[in-house]
């Protein structure tokens, strides 16, 4: 346990000694913040319009502003997911540092379990950029804090399945733009799946659409938490690492 | 405290180590040669459990390294040939990071810090970032993190490469001062390197141990045996290169005669002698006789090429056995 933490402090220290760690919180505080923006005004307009005209269905901040804007946070991190693992093994594989990790008295699995919980915190850090823009609405509103809760649980666990899933990747090149540009296709493509998909009703669509990780998220940004979603998540998690830990195994038969 | 045993290593398509056998007993330091690509690398990287082997067996400290490879791994200190190194780590912190991984307690972690760093010299280096430190102190750096858990065997693959004449000097004061606590296998393919700091010679070619020896053994045959250059003119201008190779071969205690170079009338031979025989008085001798003249002769060194030539060739004549360099 112990060793699995020092590898993730360590992972997290690199990302932190490098521009990398910055640049993605501003980037996705930035855009965050626009959409933030953008979906107070176009509620408050409504809001007015409907003191005006009188009636019209009751506002909820939780369903017309913090749903909608969460699905949009969990939409950019599908962009922000390959930079985040293209470097966690393709760089160590690179420069040689992974004849230390390997010749060093941890498993496997310590490494990889290690550096996904430290790109996980990562994630966390770009995940508590989100929370400044929802606390604003704490302060001004009075929306609902467990949908809240519920939809950032949702943001971990889709995260946790793309950094594994961007991990893996990143195991089977000691390039990281190669890692970092298939991990970006990976994540368009099950962003195409899940936009493709929700005009077809047919049976192949539905497979596609429950593989697709992105449409798991729905449920979360409701506020519902469906077993069956989180089954899917934690499967998915487990199954990245699992392919992980085979890639690093070939890596020592082929190397 | 290392035994190899049978072990072989296929890739694909090349078969990088062949049944290589060899033991190191505690407390040696063992000079790996060989020239480049003949599976010194491969070795090391299966003692130090990074790669499997195809097959055989290679147990460290009586630990086989696939089947107890934690417990190989624990009593292992290994410096591959680029300095495993974070560039965005401080010199101090990259040591921390290895100690722990490499499970030194944490109650004397900070004392094995500070001895690596006093051994290996890194006294004013402690806080500066690795990617600024030039190739010498990177290297100083990887040696510090190879000893940091005071390991049994220490393995390091080529540790002066890339070094200046300084540098090298003093990373090898360095292995030697690491001799007697731990057993050191060292791979090159600098012969003076071996001479200065081993005391057995494990010499590999084309993934096969082709000699075994101590240095002394090693050195002894390097002195005994003499490689002349040979020089010379005919009188008349035209001489005949294989008379003349034909004749040097008579001279007594000549062991082979090999033709250089040839330029206008002038040819050049390389003639070396059997074990413990001078021949140049007798070689000057034959040639003034037969009525040549005799342009230069020096005494050349057999450099390590020709040794690995010389036991590759004999190798492939007679076959399997390892050869051992004091009887050939």
């Amino acid at each position: 346990m112990s060793q699995i933490l020092l590898i993730c402090r360590k992972e997290l220290k690199s990302y932190f000694a490098s521009p990398i760690a910055y640049l993605l919180m501003a980037f996705f505080g930035l855009i965050f913040g626009f959409g933030t923006f953008t979906a107070t005004r176009d509620f408050v307009r409504f809001a007015f319009q409907q003191q005006f005209q009188g009636g019209g269905q009751p506002m909820n901040i939780n369903e017309q502003i913090i749903g909608p804007l969460l699905s949009f946070g969990s939409t950019i991190t599908l962009f922000l997911v390959p930079m985040i693992t293209m470097r966690l093994f393709a760089e160590e594989k690179k420069s040689g540092t992974m004849e230390l990790l390997l010749t060093s008295p941890v498993t496997d699995n310590q490494i990889i379990i290690g550096k996904w919980l430290g790109s996980m915190m990562l994630y966390l850090c770009i995940l508590v950029m989100s929370m400044l823009n929802i606390a604003l609405l704490f302060a001004w509103g009075k929306p609902d804090i467990k949908p809240v809760l519920v939809a950032y649980l949702g943001l971990l666990l889709q995260g946790g399945c793309l950094l594994a899933i961007g991990g893996f990747i990143s195991t089977l090149t000691k390039n990281q733009i190669i890692a970092g540009g298939v991990t970006f296709f990976v994540c368009l493509l099950l962003w195409l799946l899940n936009w493709a998909t929700s005009f077809d009703t047919t049976g192949w669509a539905a497979v596609v659409n429950y593989l697709s990780i992105v449409t798991h998220f729905d449920n979360f940004s409701k506020g519902l938490i469906e077993l069956k979603d989180i089954v899917f998540y934690v499967s998915m998690i487990f199954f990245a690492l699992f392919l992980t830990s085979r890639s690093m195994e070939s890596l020592r038969w082929r190397s | 405290m290392i035994k190899v045993e049978g072990l072989t290593k296929r890739y694909a398509r090349t078969v990088a180590v062949d049944n290589i056998s060899f033991e190191v007993e505690k407390g040696q330091i063992v000079g790996f040669l060989g020239p480049n690509g003949a599976g010194k690398t491969t070795t090391m990287r299966i003692l130090t459990c990074f790669l499997p082997p195809t097959s055989g067996t290679a147990t460290v400290a009586g630990f086989d390294v696939l089947e107890h490879p934690m417990e190989v791994k624990k009593r292992i200190g290994y410096l591959p040939e680029t300095p495993p190194l974070y560039p965005e780590m401080e010199v101090l912190e990259y040591l921390n990071f290895v100690g722990r991984l490499k499970g030194v307690d944490s109650s004397h972690l900070k004392s094995r810090v500070d001895e690596v760093i006093e051994r290996c010299v890194l006294g004013d280096y402690r806080s500066k970032l690795i990617s600024k430190l030039s190739k010498g102190y990177r290297q100083r750096v990887g040696l510090a993190q190879a000893i940091i858990h005071n390991p049994d065997v220490l393995i390091l693959d080529e540790p002066t490469s890339g070094l200046d004449p300084q540098q090298i000097i003093h990373t090898r004061e360095l292995i030697e001062s690491l001799a007697g606590d731990h057993t050191i296998i060292l791979s090159t393919h600098i012969l003076s390197e071996v001479e200065h700091s081993c005391e057995r010679v494990i010499i590999i070619s084309k993934g096969r141990v082709v000699a075994q020896d101590s240095v002394s053994n090693l050195t002894n045959r390097l002195r005994g045996s003499e490689v002349v250059a040979v020089e010379l003119e005919a009188a008349d201008g035209r001489p005949n290169p294989t008379e003349v190779q034909h004749r040097l071969e008579q001279v007594p205690g000549v062991s082979r005669v090999v033709m250089k170079d040839s330029r206008g009338g002038r040819l050049m031979f390389e003639v070396e002698s059997l074990q413990g025989r001078h021949v140049r008085s007798d070689l000057a001798r034959a040639v003034v006789n037969a009525g040549w003249n005799l342009n230069e002769m020096r005494s050349v060194g057999l450099s390590l090429e020709d040794i690995f030539l010389q036991l590759t060739a004999s190798e492939q004549r007679e076959e399997p056995e390892p050869v051992t360099v004091g009887a050939h």
